[in-house]
């Protein structure tokens, strides 16, 4: 056990590290800049629980109908030896839909090394027909540790080419989704494509022959009709390693964290809460959608203008505290020289609002 | 986010209570609105599950599907809410009022009023346009006939799902919108759309604050979401089991009606108290003063519902699924102009918009220290009257020498900037030249030229009419955008998603 990992372990407590998959993966990516994410996701500690535990749980429940709908549109896709799933990504892809396939299910209840090696030997296996292989067990560095990820989505090998096939249920009507469950999809997908093209360059293929281009499979309109779409992930592709990096450069992080720092649920909440104050966060309103500890965060981040979202921010001069914004514009305080022209426009914003409020106008 | 506003948010938090961001009312509050709020079943393709509906706070309708899945459910719960908003629709067309057009030489009609429907958030509206959507192509006939309401209501939504993207309109309204235009909470936009928590920052009861309560709102088992997106805790220990006990209960029909009043019973506990606070937010709106422009712009959504209701007289068909090149181009070029407009039109109705205009150097506030309101400029051909006035600021003119003003108090009248010349104390003089708005003759009437100490805002916004743009029809659509469009409309299905 390497220095890093013990640090972490020590971190996360007694427990195991929890298990990454390509939704918190691609939560990694929603706040780049906070340290205390990048600490508390490197260490694998169980946020959910942390969060609990300090008093600000997260509310992250799914509908048990969501569930089951997503379920039922899965295997409703993947029927026939995914004959039809076939036909819609090639004729998506705009290549002759092949006579026959070959169907792998590298899922199971194996032993893991025993479905990765399976895993890795299909998809490397090379082949002149089109195949699709289903649920297999790929693998990603996160934080210097291995993470295991058991994709529900197939990788289709057409002409050559690999294709992440993301099968969601959201609706696609009239050839348009809901923006945000598209791009949460398009990063998830991400994470496949960059597993996949890890494990063939591992095996000395050339890690291009998956497509960036990946095929999300959806109900079309309000029936149950699947349409497949491409999403190019190029872009999510960037972010995601450089966010990788920077994780297995979680050393640099640790150096700032204080020795004795502890984030295991176990703890007292008053020094869980003491220690995690120790390391920065940089919340945002956006974390409340995808980040368990957010709730925490807001509270701690009470009175700072970042709070209120970054535009607000940003319209306020960069100035962090919502106190020391209405003591400039009240004029109360004296800007330093760097500050004056905020102070000025914050000092403008004031007297314009107040005559307005007033009712000394024009 | 304009400085003034982000300054209110801040003020809000030290405040700890919502900060007004306007002194007037921007929007038209109907006299008898329809408020609906609508729940939709998780998972499914927009699948209503419940609603409440009414026209007054002790006229709430409750509408439910006791199975979102089976489509004859879904389509019952679309008749009967047609069988709601159809005929409270037609209660506008009783009265209509003669409007003068092409200068006086010809009239039309408009309706005296017109139907305005409230949902509490953005969600809703996406939600009214996605029913309207999977009800207007239905039909009566044929191998999958549904109620002929059905598709006739799924029009008028499309009708206003379509109005609500027309910035000014207010035929079809979310209460966290329209609440968020006149007041800034000490939380972020994210936070705003949750509508309890807003109107706990907006209307703390005496001894909270804003902050406190809207960290209760926060919790879904004290404060139910408003909608359309249930509590998943809800769904899944209160509504599955609900839902499967009136399943299971096919045949025994004692069973089915208790299974049936226990979903009633839920589904009016999640959606009881947003419908309260749908009319607590339309009695805080009722009581700001209406800004003078929203009248005329409720003109324009009455146009529109006159002119809507004649195509449907007309058996008009259904809104199409995508428009077409011109279709598209055309629908933008009004909603930029109705954006323009509404800019403008919210700027000159309230000084505390216009201050975010005199912030960023697009108004400036002064007092008229000269005036020749006699001038005449015999330069041209015939002599013109061009009088002048001077006004002194003591706010930064960043508006350059040539460029034409407009002030709020003579919206008919230019003022072309001649000279702007620093003065002592910061201050700034500027020499306007008038034209307009001053009759025909050499000599303005009394009131219409700016006297000597009067205050003025002037501004860059103009009010001046902005002509429609000229579009080819669709059949001379250019081939640079795919030539006249087909005539079967399933070929028009984009695959492009997001």
């Amino acid at each position: 056990m390497t220095s890093t990992a013990r640090r972490l372990a020590a971190i996360r407590g007694d427990a195991p590290p929890k298990r990454h998959n390509a939704r918190t993966i691609a939560a990694l990516t929603g706040n780049p800049g906070c340290a205390r994410r990048a600490v508390l996701d490197g260490a694998g500690v169980d946020k959910s629980a942390l969060a609990q535990r300090v008093g600000f749980p997260a509310r992250f429940g799914q509908s048990r109908f969501a569930i089951t709908r997503g379920n039922a549109f899965e295997a409703q896709v993947k029927a026939d030896g995914g004959a039809e799933l076939l036909r819609l990504v090639a004729t998506r892809l705009g290549v002759p839909v092949p006579q026959r396939a070959s169907w792998t299910d590298l899922g199971g209840a194996d032993d893991l090394p025993d479905r990765r090696e399976r895993s890795r030997a299909a998809l490397t296996a090379t082949g002149p027909d089109a195949a699709l292989f289903d649920h297999p067990l790929l693998g990603l560095d996160v934080a210097g540790q291995r993470v295991h990820l058991e994709p529900d989505l197939v990788a289709a090998r057409l002409g050559g080419r690999f294709h992440v096939v993301e099968i969601k249920s959201f609706p696609v009507i009239d050839g348009q989704a809901d923006p945000a469950k598209v791009s949460a999809a398009a990063v998830q997908s991400a994470v496949y494509v960059l597993a996949l093209r890890e494990l063939l360059a591992a095996e000395g293929r050339d890690p291009e022959s998956v497509s960036h281009e990946v095929v999300l499979v959806c109900p079309r309109d309000f029936a149950n009709q699947p349409v497949a779409s491409l999403i190019d992930v190029r872009k999510q592709l960037l972010v995601l390693r450089r966010q990788l990096d920077r994780m297995a450069r979680l050393d640099d992080l640790l150096t700032a964290v204080p020795a004795g720092f502890t984030a295991d649920p176990a703890a007292e909440p008053a020094t869980l809460t003491a220690a995690l104050r120790t390391v920065p966060a940089r919340y945002a309103p956006d974390c409340l959608a995808g980040c368990e500890l957010a709730y925490f965060c807001r509270d701690e981040a009470r009175g700072q203008t970042g709070a209120l979202g970054r535009p607000v921010r940003e319209a306020l001069g960069g100035i962090a505290e919502v106190t020391e914004v209405l003591a400039l514009a009240t004029g109360e305080r004296a800007a330093d020289p760097e500050r004056e022209e905020a102070a000025a426009l914050l000092r403008a914003a004031a007297r314009l609002r107040a005559d307005a409020l007033a009712g000394h106008h024009a | 986010m304009s400085t003034l506003r982000a300054l209110a948010r801040a003020q809000a938090v030290a405040a700890g209570v919502a900060q007004p961001v306007a002194t007037v009312r921007h929007l038209h509050v109907a006299q008898r609105p329809l408020v609906l709020v609508p729940l939709a079943m998780a998972g499914e393709a927009h699948a209503p599950l419940a609603a409440l509906v009414g026209t007054a706070p002790d006229d709430a309708r409750l509408l439910i599907v006791p199975q979102p899945r089976n489509r004859d459910q879904r389509f019952r719960f679309v008749t009967e809410l047609a069988g709601i908003v159809l005929p409270w629709l037609d209660d506008f067309r009783g009265v209509a009022e003669a409007v003068a057009v092409d200068r006086g030489r010809d009239v039309r009609y408009r309706y005296s009023d017109a139907p305005q429907l409230w949902v509490p958030n953005p969600a809703g509206i996406t939600f009214l346009r996605l029913l309207g959507r999977s009800t207007r192509f239905r039909r009566p006939d044929g191998d999958y006939p549904v109620h002929p309401a059905v598709p006739l209501l799924g029009r008028w939504l499309t009708f206003f799902a379509e109005r609500a993207e027309q910035p000014g309109s207010s035929a079809l309204l979310a209460m966290t919108d329209a609440l968020t235009l006149h007041w800034a909470t000490g939380q972020s936009a994210v936070e705003d759309l949750h509508l309890p928590a807003l109107l706990g920052w907006i209307d703390p009861p005496a001894g909270s604050t804003g902050v406190e309560v809207a960290a209760r709102a926060e919790d879904p088992a004290v404060c139910p979401p408003a909608g359309p997106a249930t509590d998943p805790e809800f769904d899944n220990a209160a509504l599955a089991p609900a839902m499967a006990s009136w399943a299971a209960a096919d045949d025994d029909p004692a069973a089915r009606d208790e299974a049936y009043a226990e979903l009633v019973g839920l589904l009016r506990g999640q959606l009881a108290p947003t419908w309260e606070l749908m009319w607590r937010g339309l009695g805080l709106l009722g009581a700001l003063p209406p800004g003078a422009r929203v009248a005329g712009r409720w003109a324009g959504d009455r146009d529109a519902f006159t002119s809507y209701a004649e195509h449907l007289d007309a058996d008009g068909g259904p809104q199409p699924r995508h428009d077409g090149a011109v279709a598209a181009a055309v629908r933008l070029h009004r909603l930029e102009r109705a954006a323009t407009s509404y800019a403008v039109q919210r700027a000159y109705d309230d000084p505390l918009v216009m201050a975010e205009h005199r912030l960023t150097g697009e108004a400036f506030v002064g007092d008229v220290t000269l005036a020749d309101p006699a001038r005449v400029d015999d330069s041209g051909k015939r002599p013109v009257l061009r009088p002048r006035i001077q006004v002194v600021t003591t706010e930064a003119v960043r508006v350059p020498v040539g460029a034409t003003l407009w002030s709020t108090a003579r919206p008919g009248q230019k003022a072309k900037v001649v000279f702007v010349t620093p003065a002592a104390d910061g201050r700034t003089e500027v020499v306007l030249e008038l034209s307009g708005g001053m009759g025909r003759g050499l000599t303005a009437p009394p009131g219409t030229v700016p006297q000597v100490g009067e205050r003025l805002c002037l501004t860059t916004l103009s009010e001046a009419f902005l002509p429609a743009g000229a579009f080819p029809t669709a059949d001379e659509t250019p081939w640079t955008h795919g030539g006249p469009p087909l005539t079967d409309p399933s070929s028009g299905l984009s695959s492009v998603v997001g």
